[in-house]
């Protein structure tokens, strides 16, 4: 599903590799826990991952599909088929509608789009369908994205990442900004999600209580050998 | 391309405020192009046209130039005035229609006199063969009766604040000497000329034969001491002009207009020269359009400091949209989507901005246009956009996408740069 081989990564103009991860692999469905420290290469990895950046060696693939292999245009619209991602906060577009935010995904992706459809009738019932599940009501939808609450945000934004079924949701510290009440309800439901999606999910944080809810956690630190990192 | 067409839309509008005033600003930046080269294009017109109709000027031979200085213009003076003889004789030439004669020299507070015949009001023309129209009263009639008889220009009316009926005294040579005024014989103000944006209009319009009546009495610019013609008295001596300071000329057809300038340069009895007052006015206009060229420069300035800010207010704007672009970039849209999303953002600012500047500046020039014509005798004419005001046009639009490629390309990189977690 994800693969990861001699992959070694330098911002660039810096001195010394960020990341050097000889070898990781990620199952179909798996649910990772990534956690590490702040400034230890985990938003790299994920912009890695998910075909934003380009390793300086080795190999990122995705479903079997190398990356790098891959024409910029075409890397773009890769995501957009196979991969969901959360950030941590301001993941919504303020001036579109709560609704609209999670069509987002389907106006880059037809294929998304489509499965979205197969399996709710259109792709709108699938995105009223996934904010529900997410415990947002109707009344909210049509609000711009803005005046919703940050807890809201990140359901709305988790949403986005599931329509359409990817196989490959990242999220980066997406409860680094929610209390405790709202993280554990957040993350009930992301991880129902999805399971239910059948999608592969790489959740970052550095927060280790939440790790006992993942079916595998990984130290960066122990699988980066890059000697600038911490 | 589509879903991101929509999306622009979307977020350019949840920015309006900001991209208000730019759009603002390119439009007062197009708006001022516009309507100061249209300005431009038409001082020119109307100073080419200070004269029309009038096919040749005829005075003593001295340049082009200062003979439509003084003719035209009554700036300076004549260094020699032109027998009355030797304007019979052009009048006799069979090309040549009508001869009207001006004579120059004296002033009323600051306001050229000039003396003419009847025939002034009928031949003079202006701008687009305008004739010379009596807002109040009536033309000098030109007999001994109406000798005394004054027609003043628009200008001279309002700045004086005269009616008909208002006497005035006209001063010999620039005035200001004291006792150089032809105080024994004032005149009385029997007509008000219609605004033309002409020297005309700062001028006092007597008969020649006033001019002679005024003079019967002074001798080399001073009153004859121990002579003093009373008004009435005048009246009885021959006041037919030994000489004038030029002459209009106007002919049956322009093709002889060089046989008749020939003529008159070869006329055996006096040095004299005819010009063409089109060919002599744009020589002129050389001297006096550098002006233009300043305005024009201006208004560059201004349509640069505009296109200066859009780029400002896209690039300070971009940092608050670094997370919007990274947001479009998860969601799969490329660096490449970017550029054009920020890019065509400015095109179409850039094209609204200059949209409205033309429609406004069709508006000022419609609704001020018989108002400054009016008050300053600029005639402002609505007419479709001419080559240069194309080219204007089409800077402004240049330098505007050229601008918005600047922050579209800075955006390019960034997004390049970041990944998905901009660093701000």
């Amino acid at each position: 599903m994800l693969e990861i081989d001699a992959l070694r990564f330098a911002w660039r103009g810096a001195a010394s590799d960020t990341l050097r991860i000889d070898h990781l692999a990620v199952a179909r469905g798996e649910t990772l826990f990534l956690h590490g420290p702040s400034g230890s290469g985990k938003s790299t990895l994920l912009g890695l991952l998910a075909g934003v950046l380009m390793p300086s060696a080795g190999h990122v693939k995705l479903l079997g599909v190398d990356w790098a292999s891959l024409s910029a245009a075409r890397r773009d619209a890769r995501r957009a088929e196979h991969v969901g991602y959360i950030f941590q906060q301001f993941n919504l577009l303020p001036y579109l509608s709560v609704l609209d935010n999670v069509l987002l995904t389907a106006r880059f992706s037809t294929r998304r789009g489509a499965q979205a459809a197969q399996h709710a009738g259109s792709v709108r019932e699938a995105a009223q369908s996934l904010l529900q599940r997410f415990g947002l009501d109707a009344a909210l939808w049509a609000r711009p994205a803005s005046t919703l609450s940050v807890g809201q945000q990140q359901r709305v934004a988790a949403a986005r990442a599931l329509i359409g079924r990817p196989e490959l949701v990242i999220a980066d510290e997406p409860t680094s900004a929610l209390d405790a009440a709202l993280r554990d309800g957040f993350m009930d439901l992301l991880l129902g999600e999805c399971r239910a999606a059948g999608s592969t999910l790489v959740f970052v944080s550095h927060d280790e209580r939440l790790a006992a809810r993942f079916e595998r956690r990984l130290s960066l630190e122990q699988v980066n050998r890059a000697e600038g990192s911490r | 391309m589509k879903a991101l067409l929509g999306l622009a839309a979307r977020s350019a509008w949840a920015r309006r405020g900001t991209l208000a005033l730019v759009v603002f600003s390119i439009a007062l930046a197009t708006l001022l192009l516009l309507t100061l080269e249209r300005m431009r294009a038409d001082v020119r017109e109307s100073f080419a046209q200070s004269v029309s109709g009038t096919d040749l000027i005829v005075g003593a031979r001295t340049g082009a130039v200062q003979l439509m200085l003084y003719s035209v213009f009554h700036v300076g003076g004549a260094t020699n005035n032109i027998k009355t003889t030797s304007l019979d004789a052009i009048a006799k030439h069979r090309a040549v229609d009508w001869v009207v004669p001006i004579s120059l020299g004296d002033s009323h507070r600051g306001f050229s006199v000039l003396g003419t015949t009847v025939d002034y009001f009928r031949r003079f023309q202006y701008a687009d063969h305008q004739p010379l129209r009596i807002a109040q009263g009536r033309a000098f009639a030109g007999d001994l009766d109406g000798l005394y008889d004054a027609v003043i220009g628009a200008e001279v009316a309002d700045a004086l604040g005269y009616r008909l009926g208002q006497r005035i005294v006209l001063s010999h040579g620039a005035g200001g000497l004291p006792g150089a005024e032809h105080a024994d014989k004032p005149f009385t103000v029997v007509g008000i000329l219609a605004r033309t944006g002409t020297p005309v209009d700062r001028t006092v319009h007597v008969s020649l034969a006033a001019i002679e009546a005024i003079h019967l009495d002074w001798a080399s610019g001073a009153p004859m001491p121990g002579v003093a013609i009373a008004p009435e008295q005048a009246r009885k001596f021959d006041l037919t002009p030994k000489s004038v300071t030029a002459a209009l000329v106007g002919l049956k057809g322009r093709v002889a207009v060089f046989a008749v300038q020939r003529f008159v340069a070869n006329y055996p009895d006096e040095a004299l020269m005819a010009v063409l007052p089109g060919v002599a006015l744009d020589e002129l206009w050389q001297v006096v359009g550098v002006g233009e060229k300043a305005l024009l420069g201006m208004s560059a300035l201004v349509a640069i400091v505009s296109l200066a800010g859009l780029v400002a207010v896209v690039l300070a704007g971009l940092n608050e949209r670094r997370r919007e672009l990274a947001v479009l970039r998860a969601v799969g849209a490329g660096p490449r989507h970017v550029l054009w999303l920020l890019a065509g953002e400015g095109v179409l600012i850039t094209t609204l901005g200059v949209a409205i500047g033309c429609v406004a500046s069709v508006l000022l020039i419609a609704l001020a246009g018989p108002w400054a014509q009016a008050r300053f005798g600029i005639a402002l004419h609505l007419a479709p956009p001419s080559g240069a005001e194309w080219a204007l046009l089409g800077a402004v639009l240049a330098a505007g996408v050229f601008a918005s490629l600047v922050p579209g390309l800075r955006a390019y990189r960034l997004s390049l740069a970041d990944g998905l977690s901009p660093k701000v």
